[in-house]
């Protein structure tokens, strides 16, 4: 593992901005991957998440904070139809995926799927062996050429293979909870998604595994494109080129709701919030 | 209780002797229950063995009863265990991809209020007694066709499809939700990701629940009674035939005049008894093992 990343450990309650991060393009150069147009999120009729309107740009980091309950994880699940499996999960307004709306009557939600991937908050390897892990998507979609390439490949974009190299045949339960979230990774970023969505990726690890997922994000964001969920505002800064601030507001008969408050460059989220409730959160008063 | 005085004055204020006395009285009791419920199978199991001991050798297993009462020479119930083997296999085949399906579909895909409806329903037909059953098809097959084992083995294949159903179910709810997301979100189909990585995990629990129902079927008689019944004595294995089997050759032992009849009965419910002890020992042995697989892959 390379030790260059200049991550910094803060103390202070406010959260130090990393300045080596290159910076966004300018807004007529990025291209827009999602866009997500009033979304309103509901389980079983009550609302989880309101109007949400954003875009998510390709090449991009973009992290989701805010306090828990506030619809991180429903928002970022909404992208890949991974809802679709919750029984009384309905939701409103329209995503597009590159201008396509993926929730039209004719758009599969396993095609969805297949082009915006997910690595979840447990690590949830298959109890197969490592390699098994890796190569079974790739088998499953007819990915089977090169198959040994692809597997080592993939491994390799996850920091993974210098560790597991000798041991492809032992079982993925085997590994450490780090090890085993990055063989997530893996096993995500192996078949080629257009996206990839990580729904608190580290909140189970340790500071040291966590640097690892963070610096192979920012090494693979030329090819994919990430939307990561995370409650720790470090991370957030570390890793983020945008950052969404999402929080939890009382409808008129008294249900929390989640819904976003602030989208904008992560320096600027960081640094000089246009809103008092982003600004609250992000210096530690609230949250 | 802001006291921490731990001496036996305080606790005898306390009432601790009367406490201390009711629980050894209450522990006495749960001791001697389980006593009474291992004590009754041991001597279910004694009695059983003891009086078939004189007829319990190899003939029983190999030899087929000669019919006429100038029968000489040691008799067998062959055919009545080659009968069974039948009828139990037949109706596995029967119950067995039946209740997974079933599982499947309510576990899986099945909308909440489907499951539940459904699964009262598999409870229901669990507990509709045999010989309702059996009468059911004795109407359905019997009358018009005559007796056959295949008729018995559908009957047995009713009373098997729940308990295979039901044990198919509680294992498929074991399986974490992670591993089926973690299979969707690749992009692959959901009937792929049941059958590659859902059931995957369950056949542990899916051989304990068949174990269970085999050794249910092969002891009723009932169903038998009324479907594969009139029989001769010869050995057979076709089961568009009536055939011979270990409970209804019990029942027709026990109502012969002859004392060695009798311990052949008593024999073979030796040998029944056996099996079903075993195949429950094999069936619980295969549930803890697949539990903890399942426990690991958390």
């Amino acid at each position: 593992m390379t030790e260059e990343a200049n991550v910094s450990i803060t103390i202070e309650p406010t959260v130090r901005v990393e300045t080596s991060r290159q910076p966004i393009p300018p807004k007529e150069r990025l291209e827009r991957i999602f866009h997500i147009d009033g979304l309103d999120a509901l389980y079983g009729g009550k609302p989880a998440l309101k109007g949400v309107t954003m875009d998510v740009y390709k090449n991009l980091v973009t992290a989701i904070i805010g306090p828990s309950g506030c619809g991180k994880s429903t928002y970022i699940r909404c992208l890949n139809r991974m809802n679709d499996l919750i029984p009384g999960f309905t939701q409103t307004g329209t995503i597009r995926y590159h201008g396509q709306d993926i929730c039209a009557a004719d758009v599969d939600p396993v095609a969805v799927r297949r082009h915006i991937g997910m690595v979840f908050q447990r690590p949830n390897p298959f109890p197969k062996p490592i390699y098994d892990n890796v190569a079974w998507g790739l088998k499953v979609l007819g990915m089977k050429d090169d198959l040994n390439e692809r597997v080592e490949r993939a491994l390799t974009q996850a920091a993974l293979w210098d560790e597991v190299k000798d041991r492809l045949k032992a079982s993925a339960l085997s590994l450490s909870g780090g090890q085993q979230q990055r063989l997530c990774i893996a096993r995500a970023i192996a078949v080629k998604p257009d996206v990839v969505l990580m729904d608190e990726p580290a909140s189970a690890l340790d500071p040291i595994a966590t640097q690892a997922i963070e610096q192979l994000m920012n090494e693979l964001k030329s090819e994919y494109t990430f939307v990561i969920v995370t409650h720790n505002m470090q991370q957030a800064a570390r890793v983020a080129d945008m950052t969404a601030f999402f929080s939890i507001s009382r409808g008129d008969e008294g249900h929390r709701f989640g819904e976003l408050v602030e989208y904008d460059a992560t320096e600027k989220i960081f640094t000089a919030p246009s809103d008092r409730k982003t600004e609250d959160y992000v210096t530690g008063r609230f949250g | 209780m802001s006291s921490h005085n731990l001496t036996k004055a305080v606790l005898r204020a306390e009432g601790l002797p009367r406490r201390r006395v009711k629980n050894r009285l209450m522990e006495a009791l749960a001791w001697l229950a389980a006593a009474v419920a291992v004590g009754l199978l041991v001597l279910v199991v004694w009695s059983v063995a003891r009086r078939g001991w004189s007829e319990l050798n190899l003939d029983l297993l190999t030899k087929t009863p000669t019919s006429g009462f100038l029968a000489t020479g040691r008799q067998g119930l062959a055919n009545a265990f080659v009968g069974t083997l039948v009828i139990v296999g037949v109706a596995t085949l029967m119950a067995l991809p039946t209740g997974i399906l079933v599982a499947i579909y309510l576990n899986e895909f099945a909308p909440p209020p489907v499951r539940s409806a459904l699964s009262v329903a598999l409870d229901v037909l669990n507990g509709v007694p045999a010989i309702v059953i059996g009468i059911f098809v004795y109407g359905l097959f019997v009358l018009g066709h005559g007796q056959s084992a295949l008729a018995g083995s559908f009957a047995l294949a009713v009373i098997m499809l729940p308990l295979v159903a039901r044990s198919t179910m509680e294992v498929l709810a074991l399986v974490p939700s992670s591993l089926r997301e973690a299979s969707l979100a690749l992009g692959v189909p959901r009937w792929r990701t049941t059958l590659s990585v859902v059931l995957p995990q369950t056949v542990g629990g899916i051989v304990t629940g068949t174990t269970l129902a085999v050794a249910r079927a092969a002891g009723e008689t009932a169903p038998l009674l009324f479907t594969s019944s009139i029989v001769g004595t010869q050995l057979h294995w076709n089961p568009h035939h009536a055939l011979q089997s270990v409970p209804v050759a019990i029942f027709e032992l026990s109502e012969s005049p002859d004392p060695q009849d009798h311990a052949r009965a008593w024999a073979a419910a030796f040998v029944l008894l056996l099996f079903i002890l075993l195949a429950s020992l094999g069936a619980r042995w295969l549930a803890t093992r697949s539990r903890r697989r399942i426990a690991t892959s958390r």
